[in-house]
């Protein structure tokens, strides 16, 4: 086990100096998320627009994988549309199953050594996780 | 019993201590979570399964008349491990949260209505604190708070304060789990008692690790988890004293539990049996009573005595790291210390030390409120056992100077 793999440059960056970290004013798609195990918990703030997430914010606290991934997160869905902001998420729990994927936000591919540490996992998904769900509360709230 | 106890020896009887972990000797510093079980246990529970083992309290056959005998002379060593009056007074359960459940749920549940009180202290464990919520909730009781001294200590004073003639009900831990602080329990049973109010004790961290008396303290109700003290999971126990138990309606119902069963009513066996619907926890019981032999033969003073020694060592090779937080008070504390590194999370201290073979809890420990109250989100906790030694709180000291290197940063 080698404590590189999980703690690389680029997570330990990302941590420190957190993108997207705050909330905006006005509307926005909102989600709490708790890790109940641990105690970290997460706000997503999430503005969609014509099917596209126009920009992320959050705010919470947590660890230095739980942040890492909720910085990377907020930057890399910036611009998708909401498919492919799912399908990402998609992709992000294969990574933490093993597979190989490929992400065209390079610095996602860092916390692929998250898959060598078990109980740290769930720190790496709280935020794809609340993603995923303030996308879900958007879709229904338009059905 | 040993004059004093020998930690180096005591860990050889542990086979699952002998392991590394990440290429480093294990150092197990989790205990109270759940503790490690000696040769003694494991052997005793493997013989009942390879010889005696059949249902109990049914059949005449041989080997039902020898499982029954195991389980109810576990029930005796437990009362007598708690100095109870009665082994009736024993309710085997699943555990801490069980035998609470079962006391909030039965008894709370009856006593209680609107208007009245159950008190309780934000150090509690969620296993002694929802079982109340919920009872207030379900009959309009109101759930008080003992205010805590900024060392996360109980003065009597706020006790006193506290509890008043409509309080029916007084749950309270007698070790907390993240403090260490030692509370008061007997004080607080007197108070309780004086305003017509019955007391449960929490002894899921007091009871591996200190002579419990429970006709002492007079707690009403006392439970514990046997997985803590050597024991195997998945066995418990609420003790009650016995005018109580013998008031109270079971909460569960089956085989097992029944005196006679008519097709529209049915009556309840003696106690405490009748507390013990379904099949029983056999083999846990008997594990857990090769482990109070076990702990009985080393002497619960001897281990107290062992564990203050390797808490007070911790405690001055832990605050020697510059940035390093400990939390609870300094004096009257059990064996565990509970820390934060600087501004590191707690996860990320525990992965650091997992890497370095040493086992430590990082979370909010099952206690939200006090959490919030100390205003952090998480810690880290070691918690010290019989078979954990000087050595190990100096491989946790040289495990979290590392820790410190590695994130290199905000503090020190």
């Amino acid at each position: 086990m080698e404590l590189d793999d999980l703690y690389r440059r680029v997570i330990m960056d990302h941590y420190k100096n957190p993108r997207n970290r705050g909330s905006f004013e006005g509307d926005a798609v909102t989600v709490n998320l708790n890790n109940p195990s641990c105690g970290d918990r997460i706000t997503l703030q999430l503005k969609v627009e014509d099917g596209v997430v126009n920009d992320a914010k959050f705010q919470g606290e947590g660890c230095s994988i739980s942040l890492s991934s909720a910085s990377m997160m907020t930057d890399a869905v910036k611009g998708k549309s909401m498919e492919e902001a799912m399908k990402m998420a998609e992709n992000f729990s294969c990574m933490m199953r093993g597979q190989d994927v490929g992400f065209d936000y390079d610095d996602l591919e860092a916390l692929s050594g998250v898959n060598k540490f078990p109980a740290r996992i769930k720190c790496a998904t709280l935020a794809w996780n609340a993603m995923r769900k303030g996308l879900e509360q958007q879709t229904d709230s338009k059905e | 019993m040993n004059a004093t106890m020998n930690a180096s020896e005591l860990r050889k009887l542990f086979p699952i201590l002998d392991q590394e972990v990440n290429g480093h000797p294990l150092v197990y510093l989790d205990s109270a979570a759940t503790s490690q079980k000696p040769i003694q246990v494991l052997e005793t529970v493997r013989a009942y399964y390879e010889h005696d083992n059949a249902n109990v309290h049914r059949g005449v056959h041989t080997l039902g008349s020898r499982a029954t005998d195991a389980y109810e002379g576990a029930r005796e060593k437990v009362a007598a491990f708690l100095n109870a009056r009665h082994s009736e007074e024993i309710v085997f359960t699943r555990g801490t949260t069980a035998a609470i459940n079962l006391a909030a749920a039965s008894y709370a549940r009856s006593v209680c209505g609107e208007g009245d009180e159950i008190v309780i202290t934000p150090l509690e464990h969620h296993s002694n604190l929802i079982p109340w919520q919920q009872a207030a909730k379900a009959t309009g009781a109101t759930l008080k708070y003992i205010p805590l001294q900024p060392d996360g200590t109980i003065r009597l004073q706020d006790v006193e304060a506290t509890i008043t003639p409509n309080t029916k009900m007084v749950a309270v831990t007698y070790v907390s789990n993240v403090m260490a602080a030692v509370n008061p329990v007997k004080e607080i049973a007197a108070i309780a008692h004086k305003n017509g109010a019955r007391i449960l004790v929490d002894g899921a961290q007091s009871t591996p690790h200190m002579k419990v008396d429970v006709q002492d303290i007079d707690c009403d109700f006392y439970a514990f988890s046997g997985h803590k003290m050597c024991a195997p999971t998945g066995i418990g126990c609420l003790y009650g004293k016995k005018e109580l138990l013998e008031w109270m309606e079971p909460v569960e119902f089956g085989g097992e539990m029944i005196d006679h069963v008519g097709l529209y009513e049915s009556t309840w066996k003696e106690l405490p049996w009748r507390f013990e619907g379904g099949t029983p926890i056999i083999a846990g019981a008997i594990g857990l009573g090769a482990a109070i032999d076990f702990l009985t033969e080393i002497g619960l003073d001897e281990i107290q005595r062992h564990e203050h020694d390797l808490a007070a060592y911790a405690h001055e090779r832990l605050t020697e790291i510059e940035g390093l937080t400990v939390y609870g008070p300094h004096a009257g504390r059990s064996g565990l210390i509970t820390f934060n590194l600087g501004d590191i999370h707690p996860h990320d201290v525990a992965t650091v030390l997992d890497a370095e073979g040493v086992a430590v809890r990082a979370g909010h420990h099952c206690c939200q409120p006090l959490m919030r109250w100390l205003e952090v989100t998480a810690t880290a906790r070691a918690s010290f056992y019989l078979y954990n030694t000087r050595e190990d709180v100096d491989r946790l000291a040289a495990a979290l100077v590392k820790t410190k290197e590695y994130f290199g940063y905000g503090i020190g």
